[in-house]
C-alpha cells in the first residue's frame, strides 16, 4: 500500500537531523518492522531499490498513536538513501509533540564532562568499535601530546566538583564558614602537594601556573639579592618562561651565563662548577625537558650548588609526580609545579620555596600579602583543591604508571626503529623520561608528517614555540643538523594511552614515513649510494 | 567483617567495571577497566584484615566517584 513520507530538515544547533516520518495508514502494522521500515525506506548501502539490506537502521522513535515514525537520520551524502516523498501536509497537532519528544530523546545526551555533545566520541582506533559504526559519533584524532597537557583526571574533577558548585567561599574570608571551609580544602591541598615533593606545607605557594612559579624564583630570587650577587647560570634548554625572565633580568644589570648541553642533552657537571662566581645567586635547571625528555642529574647539581652556596632552582612541571622527587634528598631550594602536566586543572601551579635555610625572594605581584606575602591574590580553591587531588593521585599511582609507560615507550621505540631506517631518537637514551620521545626521521619534513599523521594529535616541539617557523633551540642546542632538527616529532604517552594508540601511531607514522620517503628526491639519492654532504647545491 | 568477604569484594569488582564501562571518553574508559582490574589483580594476596578493609574503603570511595563521572 502507499506510504506517504515527506521529509523534512530540522537543523537544532549544528546538528542537522533529517525528520523523515512515515504515515501508517492502517494501525496494523504497528509495532513497526525494521525490516518492513528497511524496506520501504529503501535504505540501502547498494543504489538498488527496494532490496532488504543489513545495513543497521538509525534509532527512531514510533508514535503509536498516530502510527507516525521520526526518524532523525543525520544527512550524510555518502549513503543513497531514497525516500518516497509526497507532498501531504499533516494536521500539525497531531505530529509536532511527536516531533517534540524525538527530539528531546535524541538530543538529551546526559551531560558528561568531555561530551562533545555527540553520542559516545571514540577515538579513530577501530579496535574499541564493538559494531559497525553509527551514523553520527565525529572520531577525535588519538591524543599523544602529554607533554603540551594532559586530560584531567576524573578523581581529581571529582574532588574539585564540590568547591565549584556548594562550598565556593573565599578562603581568605575569616569570619564566616564559606570561608574556614575554603580554608580548610586549600590546607589539604597545600598537604597533598608538599607530601609528594617531601616538603613542608608552609613551604608550597599556590599560583597561576609554572610560568609565574618561574618568575617568582628567577626575577624574585635575584632581585633580592640583587645588591651582592649579580650572577645567575642557567641551560640552553630551558623553557620560554626561565630564558624570557633572565633576558628580562639582563636588561635590568644582571650577567646570565647559559650553559651549553652536550649531545645527550645532559649539563655537563664540570662546566656548571666552573661557571659559579662568588657573585652567583642562582642555579636554575630544569628536572626533565618538555621537548625531547632528558633527566638532568637534579641530586648532583644540588650538592654542587649547596657547597657552593647556591641557590637551585628547578622546574620540575613535567617531572613532579612522575619521577620520584625528594627536596631535601636532591637539596633543591625552588621548584616549580604545573598542575596541568600531572592531570590536574589548567591556570594553577605552586612554587616551593626552602624554609630551612630560608630562601628570599622579592614578592612580584603586590597585594593583600596572601600565600605569606609571596603571590597576592585569592587562591582559587577549586583550583589548588584540583591540584592537591592530582599530586595525591599521581603519588599512589606513580609506579604503576611509570611502568606502564615505559612498557609502552619500549614498544613505540622498538616498532618505529625496527621498521624504519634513519630514525634518530634526540635525547640521552638512558637518562631519559620514557613518556617524551622525539623522533627524528631523516629525509621526511616534520611539518609534513604532522599534516599526514592527521588522526594523531602530536606535535614537533614545544606548545610555546609550535607557532614558529624556526626549529626548535633546543634540538638546536643538542647539536641536531637543521635538516634532521626540521624533521622530529614528539610522541607523548601518558597515564590514559593504551597499547592500541601506540600500534595505531606506530603504524600510521611507518606507513606515512614510507609514504613521504618515496616522494623526497633525497631519498631517492641516498638510495643510489649519494653522499649527501658531498653534494655541491648550486644557485641559479 | 562481612563488608570484606570474598562475595563482597568480588561484587565490587563487577559493580566497578560495570560502572566504568558507561564512561563516554576512550581514555577514560579503558584506563579505568584496565586499572580496576590491575589493582585487584595486584591485591589478591593481600590478607591481613586491617589492609584488606582499607582496601576495600577506597575501592568504594572510587567506585562513588566513577558513578558520579561516567
Amino acid at each position: 500500500m502507499p506510504l506517504r513520507a515527506p521529509v523534512q530538515t530540522v537543523t537544532f544547533g549544528q546538528k542537522g537531523l533529517h525528520l523523515l516520518w512515515l504515515h501508517v495508514p492502517s494501525k496494523r502494522l504497528c509495532p513497526l518492522e525494521p525490516s518492513f521500515l528497511r524496506y520501504h525506506l529503501n535504505i540501502n548501502s547498494t543504489p538498488s531499490a527496494g532490496t532488504l539490506s543489513p545495513s543497521p537502521l538509525p534509532p527512531f522513535t514510533a508514535c503509536q498513536v498516530s502510527g507516525v515514525v521520526f526518524f532523525p537520520l543525520r544527512f550524510d551524502p555518502s549513503i543513497p538513501y531514497t525516500y518516497l516523498t509526497s507532498s501531504q501536509i499533516f494536521p500539525s497537532a497531531l505530529w509536532m509533540p511527536c516531533v517534540h519528544s524525538c527530539l528531546r530523546s535524541y538530543l538529551a545526551t546526559p551531560f558528561h564532562f568531555l561530551s562533545v555533545g555527540d553520542h559516545a566520541p571514540q577515538s579513530a582506533v577501530p579496535a574499541d568499535t564493538a559494531a559497525a559504526p553509527e551514523a553520527g559519533p565525529v572520531l577525535r584524532p588519538l591524543y599523544m601530546d602529554v607533554q603540551a597537557t594532559t586530560p584531567l583526571d576524573p578523581r581529581v574533577l571529582d574532588a574539585m566538583l564540590p568547591y565549584l558548585i556548594n562550598y565556593y567561599g573565599n578562603p581568605h574570608s575569616r569570619t564566616h564558614a564559606y570561608g574556614w571551609e575554603s580554608e580548610a580544602a586549600m590546607e589539604r591541598a597545600r598537604q597533598q602537594v608538599a607530601s609528594l615533593i617531601g616538603a613542608d606545607p608552609r613551604e608550597i605557594i599556590f599560583t597561576s601556573g609554572a610560568t609565574e612559579s618561574n618568575n617568582i624564583a628567577i626575577k624574585g630570587v635575584a632581585r633580592f639579592y640583587r645588591l651582592r650577587k649579580k650572577h645567575l647560570i642557567t641551560t640552553q634548554t630551558e623553557h620560554k618562561c626561565v630564558l624570557d625572565s633572565c633576558r628580562s633580568l639582563e636588561a635590568e644589570g644582571f650577567q646570565v651565563t647559559y650553559l651549553p648541553v652536550q649531545k645527550s642533552g645532559i649539563i655537563d657537571l664540570k662546566e656548571l662548577e666552573a661557571a659559579i662566581q662568588p657573585d652567583t645567586s642562582l642555579v636554575s635547571v630544569m628536572t626533565v625537558n618538555n621537548e625531547i625528555g632528558v633527566k638532568q642529574p637534579i641530586a648532583e647539581i644540588g650538592r654542587i650548588c649547596s657547597s657552593r652556596k647556591v641557590y637551585f632552582h628547578t622546574d620540575a612541571a613535567q617531572a613532579v609526580g612522575k619521577i620520584p622527587l625528594d627536596v631535601n634528598d636532591m637539596k633543591i631550594d625552588l621548584m616549580s609545579i604545573s598542575g596541568h602536566k600531572i592531570y590536574g586543572p589548567k591556570g594553577v601551579g605552586a612554587i616551593y620555596i626552602r624554609r630551612r635555610p630560608r630562601v628570599r625572594v622579592e614578592a612580584l605581584q603586590s597585594g593583600g600579602g596572601q600565600e605569606r606575602g609571596m603571590r597576592s591574590g585569592t587562591v582559587p580553591t577549586p583550583l589548588v583543591v584540583g591540584l592537591g587531588a592530582a599530586c595525591e593521585v599521581a603519588q599512589q599511582e606513580m609506579e604503576y604508571d611509570h611502568k606502564r609507560i615505559s612498557k609502552l615507550s619500549e614498544r613505540l621505540i622498538q616498532n618505529i626503529m625496527k621498521s624504519l631506517p634513519d630514525v634518530v631518537m634526540n635525547g640521552d637514551p638512558e637518562h631519559h623520561y620514557p613518556g617524551c620521545i622525539n623522533l627524528s626521521f631523516a629525509y621526511v619534513e616534520g611539518e609534513s608528517l604532522l599534516m599526514a599523521l592527521k588522526d594523531v594529535a602530536l606535535s614537533s616541539g614545544s606548545a610555546c614555540t609550535s607557532a614558529s617557523l624556526e626549529p626548535s633551540y633546543v634540538l638546536r642546542a643538542i647539536g641536531t643538523d637543521e635538516d634532521l632538527a626540521h624533521s622530529s616529532i614528539r610522541f607523548g604517552i601518558g597515564r590514559f594511552t593504551t597499547e592500541e594508540e601506540v600500534d595505531y601511531t606506530v603504524e600510521k607514522c611507518i606507513q606515512h614515513v614510507k609514504r613521504l620517503r618515496e616522494m623526497s628526491p633525497l631519498w631517492e639519492m641516498v638510495q643510489d649510494g649519494i653522499d649527501l654532504k658531498s653534494i655541491k647545491w648550486t644557485q641559479h | 567483617m562481612a563488608a570484606s568477604s570474598r562475595a563482597q569484594v568480588l561484587d565490587l569488582y563487577r559493580a566497578m567495571l560495570r560502572e566504568s564501562k558507561r564512561f563516554s571518553a576512550y581514555n577514560y574508559r579503558t584506563y579505568a577497566v584496565r586499572r580496576i582490574r590491575d589493582a585487584f589483580r595486584e591485591n589478591k594476596n593481600v590478607k591481613d584484615p586491617v589492609e584488606i578493609q582499607t582496601l576495600v574503603n577506597k575501592a568504594k570511595r572510587d567506585l562513588g566517584i566513577i558513578r558520579r563521572q561516567a
